[in-house]
Parts: C-alpha cells; sequence; structure tokens
C-alpha cells in the first residue's frame, strides 16, 4: 500500500486549516506542496553555505558552487540528459519557453512555419506568436477533439518542409490530458522540424527520459514537482544550445570582455547570466531526492488510483460535466456544474476549506472551444487522499445546493 | 438615504448573519433575484473583465443623481454588485466621489474586494467613481 499518512508528515502545510476547515489541497497542478525535506536545504543552504558562485575563492563560495552544480548533476540524472551542461538553470518553464523562442528570432525567415498545440497554456502560446512576429514565421495550430486530446491527422497535416519547430506541452494543464509526444518528436524530426516539449504538467507524475524521447528541448518547473517557486530547468541538446545566441548578457555567461569584443562562456553558462537562485537550484535538487525516494512509478500508481476514485465520484453528482476525457490522463479533473458559474463553486469551496483553481487556467483556447467561461479544476498530487476526495464531493454538492 | 446610513443598515443586516453560509446564502439570493441592467447595456464597452468573472456597468444621469445598473456572470459577484448598487446608486456624484468601502470589511466580505481577486470588482468601484467624477464634473 501507498504510505500517504507517512508521506503526509513531511508536509507541514497540510496540517493547517482555512476559514475554520482542515485544508484540502487540490490545486497542485498550479504549484505543488513542499515538504520539510525541501524546506530543510533551503534553511542549511542561508543557515551555512550562502554565498555567490562560480567566482569566489573563499571556501563559503567553493562550497556554494558544489551543491549547485551537485544539483545540476541530479537534475541531468533525473531527466537522464547526455550532458550536465545540457541543463540550464532557469526561473522556471516560462523562462525557458522564452530563451528558446528568442533564439529563433534569427533562425527562422518568413515561409518558415511553427506548429504549436490548441492545449497549450498560454506561457507555451504567446512566446511564438511573438516570435513569429519578429522573424515573420507563421504560426499552425493542431486542433483538439472533444475528448481534449490533439487530432493526430490534422498534426500529420501541417507538418511539412517548411515546418521548422514545434511547440506542445507534455501533459495539459487544464484538462491533463497526456499528450504522445514520442510519436509527435519522431514525425517532426522526420521532416526536420526541431521540438519542445513543455513538461511543467508532466514533471510531477511523469520521470521524463529527454533521449528515448530525443526531444530537442524540454522545460519544467521546481515548484511542480515540492521545489521551491522561480526556479526551474530547460533540457536542450547540446548541437542545439550551440545554436541559438546567448539570451541575456551579464555577469558569469562570458568568456572575455572588452569594449572591442566579448565572447560568451560555454554551456550551460553562456545562458546563465547574473546570480542564479543558487538557494533555489540546490532546492530543486532535494525535491527530486525526495520525489525519487517515494518513487515516480508509486506515485503514479496512487494518483491514478485517486484519479479514478474523483471521476467516479464527481460524476455521481447530476449536473457535473467532467473536461477532459482522454483515457491517457493525470490526476486532474476539470469539471462544471450545469447552468452555474466555476467562480462561484469555487469561492464556496473555499469557505469550506477545499483548494480549487478556477476560471481558464490560462488557457483561454481551450475554454473557447467548449464554450464556457471556464472550469473548477481538482488537481490532486501523491499526499492527497481519497477522504479529502470525499470532501471536495460533499462541497461540491452543498456548493450546487446553495447556487441552484 | 446618505452612503453612511446604507451602509450602516448594511452592516445592521448582515451582522444577524451566524455564520458564512448565510452570509452567502443572502448574497446569492440577491444575485438571483435582482434584475441588475438592462440588456441593451451588456455591451463590450461596458464589460469589465476579471480574470474570472465579467462585470457589466452602465452609469446614468437622473435629477442630478447618477444611477448605476451592472450585472455579473457569476453569481455571488451578482450579489456583491446588487449590494454595491444599493450603496452607491441614486447618489450625488461627489458623495459618490467621496465614499470609502470600508463597510464591506465590517459585512465580511473583504476578500471579494482584494485588489489581487480577479473577479472585476476592484475595477467596478474604480468605473463607479470615475462615473462621478466624470458627472461631477459636468455640473460644475
Amino acid at each position: 500500500m501507498f504510505p500517504v499518512e507517512k508521506i503526509r508528515k513531511d508536509f507541514p502545510i497540510l496540517q493547517r486549516q482555512v476559514n475554520g476547515k482542515p485544508l484540502v489541497y487540490f490545486d497542485n497542478a498550479a504549484t505543488s506542496q513542499t515538504p520539510q525535506q525541501v524546506m530543510d536545504a533551503i534553511v542549511d543552504y542561508y543557515s551555512n553555505y550562502n554565498a555567490n558562485i562560480h567566482r569566489g575563492v573563499h571556501s563559503l563560495s567553493q562550497e556554494a558552487t558544489d551543491k549547485y552544480e551537485e544539483a545540476r548533476l541530479k537534475i541531468q540524472k533525473h531527466f537522464n540528459a547526455r550532458a550536465s551542461h545540457e541543463i540550464i538553470m532557469t526561473a522556471g518553464t516560462t523562462h525557458g519557453i522564452n530563451l528558446v523562442a528568442s533564439g529563433f528570432t534569427t533562425l527562422l525567415k518568413k515561409g518558415d512555419e511553427v506548429i504549436v498545440s490548441a492545449l497549450e497554456h498560454h506561457s507555451n502560446i504567446v512566446p511564438w506568436q511573438m516570435l513569429c512576429e519578429r522573424s515573420g514565421a507563421e504560426l499552425k495550430v493542431i486542433p483538439m477533439n472533444d475528448e481534449g486530446e490533439l487530432i493526430l491527422s490534422a498534426y500529420d497535416a501541417l507538418l511539412s518542409d517548411n515546418t521548422k519547430l514545434v511547440f506542445v506541452n507534455h501533459i495539459s494543464n487544464a484538462l491533463g490530458t497526456i499528450n504522445p509526444i514520442e510519436s509527435m518528436i519522431k514525425k517532426a524530426h522526420a521532416v526536420g522540424a526541431a521540438v519542445l516539449v513543455d513538461g511543467a504538467q508532466a514533471c510531477p507524475h511523469i520521470k521524463a527520459d529527454v533521449q528515448a524521447l530525443d526531444v530537442d528541448f524540454y522545460v519544467v518547473s521546481a515548484h511542480k514537482m515540492c521545489g521551491p517557486t522561480g526556479v526551474g530547468i530547460l533540457y536542450g541538446k547540446e548541437e542545439w544550445l550551440n545554436k541559438l545566441p546567448p539570451y541575456q548578457g551579464g555577469g558569469e555567461m562570458i568568456a572575455e570582455v572588452s569594449f572591442e569584443k566579448t565572447t560568451y562562456a560555454g554551456l550551460p553558462h553562456k545562458f546563465e547570466a547574473g546570480t542564479p537562485n543558487i538557494c533555489g537550484g540546490i532546492a530543486f535538487g532535494a525535491a527530486i531526492d525526495y520525489m525519487n525516494q517515494i518513487g515516480f512509478e508509486k506515485i503514479d500508481a496512487y494518483e491514478q488510483e485517486l484519479l479514478e476514485y474523483g471521476t467516479k465520484k464527481l460524476l455521481e453528482i447530476e449536473g457535473l460535466k467532467i473536461y477532459g476525457t482522454s483515457e491517457h490522463k493525470t490526476s486532474v479533473i476539470s469539471f462544471n456544474l450545469d447552468g452555474i458559474h466555476p467562480y462561484d463553486v469555487g469561492t464556496l469551496l473555499d469557505k469550506m476549506g477545499v483548494a480549487v483553481r478556477t476560471g481558464h487556467h490560462c488557457a483561454q483556447p481551450i475554454m473557447d472551444y467548449f464554450k464556457i467561461p471556464g472550469t473548477i479544476r481538482a488537481s490532486f498530487a501523491f499526499y492527497n487522499t481519497k477522504q479529502e476526495i470525499d470532501v471536495l464531493v460533499e462541497g461540491v454538492k452543498k456548493a450546487q445546493m446553495m447556487l441552484s | 438615504m446618505t452612503i453612511k446610513a446604507i451602509q450602516e443598515d448594511l452592516i445592521d443586516e448582515f451582522s444577524m448573519f451566524e455564520d458564512w453560509e448565510e452570509r452567502y446564502q443572502y448574497m446569492i439570493d440577491l444575485g438571483k433575484t435582482l434584475p441588475l441592467i438592462d440588456e441593451q447595456y451588456k455591451t463590450q464597452e461596458n464589460i469589465i473583465k476579471g480574470c474570472q468573472s465579467k462585470v457589466w456597468v452602465h452609469a446614468e444621469m437622473k435629477d442630478d443623481k447618477v444611477v448605476f445598473t451592472a450585472d455579473s456572470d457569476a453569481i455571488i459577484t451578482k450579489g456583491i454588485i446588487a449590494i454595491l448598487i444599493r450603496v452607491f446608486s441614486n447618489q450625488n456624484p461627489q458623495d459618490i466621489i467621496d465614499a470609502n468601502t470600508d463597510f464591506i470589511d465590517a459585512i465580511g466580505l473583504k476578500e471579494h474586494l482584494s485588489p489581487t481577486r480577479a473577479n472585476g470588482l476592484v475595477s467596478m468601484i474604480k468605473q463607479l467613481k470615475m462615473y462621478a467624477i466624470a458627472y461631477q464634473t459636468q455640473l460644475n
């Protein structure tokens, strides 16, 4: 059996009350909670070896550098990158996407096409629109079906010799659909296009193997997988990272500077201008250790159990509709009550101590497809329980009663 | 009635509710029953986009008083709008400009007027005041 009660003890926040009720935290797709082990890493950093990295000759700086680079190695191992310099430390998924989008500006020309999926978060739409405006390339969209799955025949039809880049999320944040990225990457490569996969929603559930996927770029945020906010990674194949120009100028990213000419540092530092989120990077490493100690296969199996239970229980409520009904889903349930605005349900659930996300989940095109203003989204993590799902279900029933 | 007197009435009324459920049920009922705006005014120009719920506001001047009508697609937001309209509508522009919204805190609805709550209500109050300023300028 999955040791959920033992695991819950690692998360102090799960003990707190909200509006006088025990917290039921089902907004994990927005941000995950932080275990004590990760908090300890943060406190340890500031208590014992807070210093700037990669430059000091003193012991503290060396210790901080070692720990930071150790975290990079952990991340490299976790995602199975060939080399640690293929892991660029970023401020998060959005930062990673913008870095790549900016880098492609000079690599694209008029007549080139980039493909994005209809299931994307705004952060994986807008940077590409901006890229297309800058470069003259054209943006194409892979449509989705009523189940919230990408229509792959349409994807095949969009791919051509003009396709230079494809962007797709590994898992949809709004619906939880797991996209068949492995075959999508193969098809893109067959026409010579590069692929960036947004792994923000996948990283807490699936251990992505970037070499097995043969993906060109994979971006992740630490705070989705028990780490702190404001830190993440961009994995990029070495040959691509060498092709892209630096993103931001500053310290750390240079080899030599003079007013006549500056030469840039090698990977990964070329893309890491300025003092990074040192503590955040180290804490990200601790989060990866923590999740691997529990084991991703066990986490996934348990979350699937929660998904199945939650789906069954919620569907027992009359007038409740679930959006995103693919067979390949993570533990995200996006739903609405007939004739009731999601914001009202979310407001009342909050009064009952239940934290869900309501609204368009930064994925307005998906809401437009279903012709709804938004949904109520309950997203489960491995530290949630079936009892908590029961509280949600009772809360939804009560909200429905009050609002009808 | 003056804005202040209406606000005091509201505080009295809300003090009778024993828990959040009664308070919210009251707002929901307000949201359900009141016809708040003429359909012709639910236009793109009159829309205030919150991240989550939409709010429409229309203003006109009648006998030197500003009359507001408004609506929302979310019922709790609509209930709060009903309360705001009761306070601010049919008042002199200068009184609207001078009024504050502290009573919202006293009736236990502060969380809905947080600037970071994306329901359009904070922008709505700003909009009410803008209308009042515009009408006051006309009067001067």
